[in-house]
């Protein structure tokens, strides 16, 4: 057994694959947060009064927690402190005018894309795609706006939402999570430098797949993006987020937010495969990625269904949630975290029941390698009105290895009786008798490790979109590659 | 020439040695039956056969095709014809079998030089087997032997071995759990692919699986040794006067 351990351990100890940095003249703001900076961040970006003043507000929230030390401290993960006051938290490549094709991009910004393989041009079309590249803080490419305008749908970086749909920015940010939600949101409020911004009104079923491949690329800069989907009345989008990040040497900080609305009958999905940089196989660098994810299932009939694939960064800490407001509304969350190396995760999901009949449902798989160590957090909700809520969950943990650690923490609360409660939970190691059956059919002990931990992840990856679903395949067998000789 | 050839194999598991210099030739075509009382080593032979790493060889040699078996790794035995019937079928979740199946049979053509089977090509292949092990095709796509019943995983193991058309097939105690219908059909499929070229070791505690597939040499292994070999009429005698008879210092225990 101990051999296959350490075979194992070989397998995990793959080489990140997408680590280069490109340099692009950037235009940046000095390091520290102060009401100043966030003034000028307001400023840079040209946005009118009300933005500023709710970056602002977030602003002031953020400072005295800082002051008070106030940064969440229950998750069950380690680093050493962070400088908040030595980062810098604007970052934009240099751009003279605004774009109207992709030719005028930065050659160097095409080529990064072209190096992790995100064909931006005609083939996307071909695959119904839309692409909004953000490329570290702005957005430098939009296409197949055209498409989407056709069907109305808005589908733009944040910046322009909020110079072309103030009314919708002013009335949806924030709803979902609030300036004073948690630490790491009132930052990000505070200092948001881009993201996305969707809107499907009434009626209509987005056209294609939305996806945004996010990039952490400046040195020394906090990464905080923004993204804000809301789906009207009989609605219905799937937007995918994918991303990479190059080879640093010290931690950087990704404060993201995430906020979804669903109205009436309608259906958001959201897709995430992250692969942020790990850190080395000392555990050295590698990205923080503290991020607020929340979707409310606000009418009647809606559904926000997360599914997450979790293979990048140092440590993740990260719940994309459901509030299920709405009669009937349902929430699903599916997830797969790798962690391996000295990566550590602590992520899950809140259900939270409020509407009648609301349904949701939980599948959590985590894989730790190495000297990973993963833990799954999550809370089932029932509040005193959600009569005949229903909720399933399902959380698995492997083990590769004698080194890692699988923690489970999942809370239930239950305020109706009439809740109807389904917890399964199992932890196991992958067995040397699974790898040698099937290497006795002819499979390598590589091609085993991958198509067991395949197997062990296939209730999620069933539910990612077809192209995303191989290439999470594909991720995770890089990410465990070595770990296994 | 003889398709395996083992030569004063000796191996050990744990430290333990349990094969005490095993001396054995399959010829192409040959079905030889290996019988013991339990910790006779007949497992672990089977084991060794397919080179499983927690079983080590401290001496001897073992050629199979011409090839040196013990420079092999599993995958590589079996590429090269090799087959296990694993005594305790392992399960897979969240892989069906029909995607085990043909990326195990793919590997193995990859190795000789074949074209990979897509799917269209492998299906009726896999069906046709199935229908032979009377297994019914909602198993294609079951995860691999996940919820099977004890019966259902050794007919399934034979499957495996129809669709990879081995050159030498291990059964190590494909008959124990099986009820006597079970065991027919699993002799059925087992005595479907016997020919001149194929080879066959049947490990087994029981001769009741020989009353099915007859073999042409059976070996007596008791404390890691052959101690008797001799033809299908060995297995009989085996039946009526157990083990103890064959070797003497046994026969004093009891």
């Amino acid at each position: 057994m101990s051999s296959t351990v350490n075979q194992i351990n070989d397998l995990t100890q793959q080489e990140y694959k997408w680590g280069f940095i490109t340099s692009i003249d950037e235009d940046r703001l000095p390091p520290g947060l102060n009401e100043e900076i966030v003034r000028a961040i307001s400023v840079k970006k040209g946005e009118p009064e009300f933005m500023m003043e709710w970056r602002l507000k977030a602003y002031r929230y953020w400072a005295q927690l800082e002051q008070k030390h106030a940064e969440p401290t229950w998750a069950n993960v380690k680093y050493p402190p962070i400088d908040y006051q030595a980062l810098s938290y604007y970052s934009a490549p240099k751009q003279k005018k605004e774009l109207k094709s992709l030719d005028e991009v930065d050659p160097e910004i095409l080529d990064t894309y072209a190096k992790l393989g995100i064909p931006l041009h005609e083939q996307k079309l071909l695959a119904g795609v839309a692409v909004d590249a953000v490329f570290d803080s702005v957005s430098v490419a939009t296409t197949f706006k055209a498409k989407l305008a056709e069907a109305g749908v808005i589908f733009c970086s944040f910046s322009e939402a909020v110079k072309n749909h103030p009314e919708l920015v002013k009335k949806y940010l924030g709803s979902v999570v609030p300036v004073t939600d948690n630490f790491f949101a009132a930052l990000n409020s505070a200092v948001f430098s881009d993201g996305s911004f969707v809107y499907v009104p009434k009626g209509i079923r987005c056209p294609m797949e939305l996806s945004t491949y996010f990039r952490i690329n400046a040195q020394n800069t906090g990464q905080f993006e923004r993204t804000l989907i809301i789906a009207d009345e009989g609605a219905s989008v799937s937007y995918l987020e994918g991303c990479t990040a190059p080879i640093r040497d010290e931690n950087q900080l990704h404060a993201a937010v995430v906020e979804l609305i669903a109205h009436d009958n309608a259906t958001i999905k959201y897709s995430t495969v992250q692969n942020w940089y790990p850190g080395d196989k000392e555990g050295k660098g590698g990205i923080y990625n503290f991020v607020t994810k929340r979707g409310k299932a606000l009418g009647k009939n809606s559904k926000i269904s997360w599914t997450q694939v979790e293979t990048g960064s140092a440590i993740t800490w990260k719940y994309p949630s459901c509030i299920l407001q709405g009669d009937n509304s349902v929430g699903e969350f599916y997830s797969v975290a790798l962690t391996n190396n000295y990566q550590q995760a602590d992520t899950g999901t809140k259900m939270i029941h409020i509407g009648k009949n609301t349904k949701s449902t939980v599948v959590s798989k985590g894989i730790s390698a190495g000297h990973g160590q993963n833990t799954y957090r999550g809370m089932v909700k029932i509040l005193k009105g959600a009569t005949g809520a229903r909720n399933y969950t399902q959380c698995d943990s492997l083990l590769i290895g004698d080194k890692c650690g699988a923690h489970t923490f999942p809370y239930i609360e239950v305020k109706n009786a009439s809740a109807r409660m389904e917890h399964e939970a199992s932890t196991s190691k992958i067995g040397e008798d699974q790898i040698f059956y099937l290497q006795q059919r002819g499979i390598s002990k590589e091609e085993a490790v991958s198509m067991i931990i395949n197997g062990f992840c296939k209730a999620v990856f069933k539910e990612l979109p077809m192209e995303f679903a191989v290439e999470a395949q594909k991720l995770l067998s890089i990410s465990l590659e070595g770990s296994v000789g | 020439m003889s398709l395996l050839e083992i030569k004063n194999l000796h191996a050990s598991v744990n430290g333990n040695e349990i094969l005490k210099g095993i001396d054995l030739t399959v010829n192409p075509g040959e079905v030889h039956s290996i019988m013991g009382p339990n910790g006779s080593g007949k497992s672990t032979l089977a084991q060794v056969l397919a080179r499983r790493e927690s079983y080590e060889v401290t001496g001897g040699s073992i050629t199979f095709d011409g090839k040196d078996l013990l420079e092999m790794k599993p995958e590589n035995a079996a590429s090269e014809g090799l087959f296990m019937a694993f005594q305790y079928p392992v399960e897979i979740p969240g892989i069906s079998n029909a995607y085990f199946l043909r990326a195990a049979l793919n590997s193995i053509r990859k190795h000789r030089g074949l074209d990979e089977l897509d799917a269209i090509d492998f299906l009726p292949l896999l069906k046709e087997k199935m229908r032979l092990l009377e297994m019914d095709e909602r198993f294609l796509n079951r995860p691999v032997n996940e919820g099977f019943s004890g019966g259902e995983k050794k007919r399934n193991e034979i499957v495996q071995m129809a669709v990879l058309e081995p050159k030498l097939a291990v059964l190590d105690e494909t008959d124990s759990g099986l009820d006597i219908d079970a065991l027919k059909i699993v002799a059925k499929g087992v005595n479907a692919m016997r020919n001149k070229d194929r080879s066959m070791i049947l490990v087994t505690h029981y001769q009741r699986l020989l009353d099915y597939i007859v073999p042409d040499f059976v070996h007596v292994l008791v404390n890691g040794r052959i101690v008797k070999s001799g033809g299908p009429e060995l297995a009989l005698e085996l039946e009526e006067k157990g083990y103890s008879w064959t070797e003497p210092e046994l026969a004093g225990k009891r």
